[in-house]
């Protein structure tokens, strides 16, 4: 019992020294960056107690965060199994999928050359890599989309994918990383008999793990999110991505708003999972390019 | 190295070939050709419902000049990125210097700001519209218990680019966070040790005489690549306001969206489309002269 209290003693005391003279500035910042957080995680909080909601409470003067009648069930059953939702999320894999195995593919063994190869028209190939960066899908769209529209592929998983097949920031990342490589390791490798092909998938892909699981998140939410390709080329509800089927809820698509909120929730609920479960990966991975979407 | 080629090195050449060419066709088809398009395009009449169409010259650039609602979207989205910018860089400085002094809560609080820009804004720009709702959303309900008069955040020509603005401000602020977080980290502890041997022992001082100069690189990264963001304004627009009230929210990249895939005026949304690239490369220009001196990545 003694033995209680004074353990009780020593960790207020603890406590005490934490907070004595600085701290308490230190302390009062620390409760106004909790309120900051709030503020920035309340539009989820709202959403999530929404999507748990009747329609007539989503909007109720008073809010509460617990639902006075939980139609939590009713409202997901609802998107999923009464509005194609299953369908959108199935649409936003495959075509995050699809064009992230497509870069990979084809931006690997291009800067794998750009890297350590030497050859002709690496320079122009580089230069015209760097010029592209700049020069987002909005710029391209309409070519694009125009051909698309002739050779018959617009409202396909195809041309939802096609602009992004090539990604010129990923062949940039690989080819700055892929430099740091030893050049010695590559010799002897090749003395050893690897052949090139054998060299980059046995020693400099092990070697890029972090760099490609980096461009993957990047590249994966980055498409995941896009609204605007998938608002040029979809035209059936059976090719709309999640992220596009927001765009039903700007006239009264629904106007049972519990589950409007409760379909807001499952759109952007993998994201946000993925991103509590790999914490340090997603932030090096979005913020990699400094441009946000 | 001698000039003579060798066989292995002839061999190299040759795979190199074969590796760069899936990524050089693509090159092709997905920039380099549709980009000579959009020039071609951007001097004709070219409209997607007739297959006629005419090279007008420059007549499509010279009309951008004089064409009000181009001017409109432009002044729009001036307006809007002189709101957003000095906030997207100012609170996410002032957080990341923060936050890096959290000894305890450093990383649920970064986990916390950072939420909002894994989310998709698509689905949140829905939660943030009913927030703000003028009759029943809940920031004007909070408004009101404390005696104002309520916000018409979407339907106000006044209010509407501000609305935008918190929204974005909202959704970038932890990216912004993090990016100053990794600035702030790079700065070597022993400076502020001398600094604080030197007298420099109050946070300004620490502030403007160590951080603010050791930040430059980062700080111009940011200002850049957030001013880029906010020309590309786009997502919140199409969902809740699709530029209204009467044009209020019209901005310059949603402009062309709609002379080109909603009125079909390809060639003249083609030009505005290069408008829009001159723009974001001279944001890119500017980060390359201005950052390449100092930064080493």
């Amino acid at each position: 019992m003694a033995d209680i209290t004074q353990r009780q003693a020593k960790t207020k005391l603890a406590w005490r020294a934490h907070l004595k003279p600085r701290s308490l500035g230190r302390a009062i910042t620390t409760a106004f960056l909790f309120l900051g957080a709030w503020v920035m995680i309340f539009p989820f909080i709202w959403m999530i107690s929404s999507s748990l909601k009747p329609t007539d409470e989503v909007y109720d003067s008073t809010f509460s965060i617990i639902p006075k009648t939980f139609k939590g069930f009713e409202n997901y059953y609802g998107v999923l199994f009464d509005q194609p939702y299953l369908i959108f999320l199935m649409n936003s894999m495959i075509v995050c999928v699809g064009i992230l195995v497509i870069q990979l593919l084809t931006a690997v063994p291009a800067a794998y050359a750009l890297a350590k190869l030497k050859f002709r028209g690496s320079n122009i190939l580089f230069g015209t890599v760097i010029a592209a960066i700049t020069i987002p899908i909005n710029v391209t769209s309409i070519p694009i989309y125009i051909g698309l529209v002739k050779v018959g592929l617009l409202d396909t998983y195809i041309a939802m994918m096609f602009p992004f097949f090539l990604s010129v920031f990923a062949i940039f990342l690989f080819r700055q990383f892929f430099r740091g490589f030893p050049d010695s390791i590559i010799q002897a490798a090749r003395v050893d008999g690897f052949t090139e092909i054998e060299i980059i998938v046995r020693l400099i892909l092990p070697s890029a793990v972090p760099a490609i699981a980096a461009f993957s998140v990047f590249s994966f939410v980055a498409h995941w999110n896009d609204l605007y390709w998938p608002l040029i080329v979809v035209q059936s509800q059976d090719k709309m991505t999640a992220t596009l089927s927001m765009m039903q809820y700007q006239s009264n698509f629904d106007t049972d708003y519990g589950r409007t909120f409760a379909s807001a929730t499952v759109v952007t609920a993998p994201m946000v999972i993925a991103f509590l479960f790999a914490r340090r990966l997603f932030i090096r991975g979005i913020t990699m390019t400094g441009v946000k979407g | 190295m001698d000039n003579a080629i060798s066989p292995l090195q002839r061999r190299q050449a040759r795979l190199a070939h074969w590796l760069v060419l899936p990524a050089t066709i693509l090159m092709l088809l997905i920039y380099i050709v549709p980009i000579s398009l959009v020039l071609l395009a951007s001097f004709t009449d070219y409209t997607l419902v007739s297959d006629y169409y005419e090279f007008i010259g420059f007549d499509n650039y010279t009309r951008m000049f004089g064409d009000e609602v181009v001017g409109n979207s432009l002044k729009n989205t001036v307006f809007y990125a002189a709101l957003f910018l000095p906030g997207a860089f100012i609170i996410s400085l002032i957080l990341a210097i923060t936050i890096q002094e959290q000894k305890q809560f450093r990383s649920i609080l970064e986990v916390l700001y950072f939420l909002p820009v894994t989310s998709t804004l698509a689905a949140m720009t829905l939660v943030w519209g009913a927030l703000m709702d003028s009759s029943q959303g809940v920031i004007n309900n909070m408004i009101e218990i404390f005696g104002f008069a309520g916000i018409n955040w979407f339907g106000s020509e006044d209010v509407v680019l501000y609305s935008l603005a918190i929204i974005s401000l909202w959704s970038v602020i932890g990216f912004n966070m993090v990016l100053f977080l990794a600035g702030l980290t790079s700065i070597p502890q022993s400076l502020y040790e001398a600094a604080s041997m030197d007298g420099a022992d109050h946070p300004l001082d620490k502030f403007f005489k160590i951080t603010w100069p050791m930040l430059g690189p980062t700080a111009m990264f940011v200002a850049v690549t957030s001013s880029i963001t906010a020309f590309k304004l786009f997502d919140t627009v199409a969902i809740l306001t699709q530029g209204g009230p009467d044009r209020a929210s019209e901005v310059f990249l949603y402009l062309t969206f709609l002379e080109g895939f909603e009125y079909f005026n390809m060639g003249y949304s083609a030009a505005l489309s290069l408008v829009f690239l001159g723009i974001i490369f001279l944001f890119a220009l500017a980060q390359a002269l201005l950052t390449d001196k100092n930064v080493h990545y």
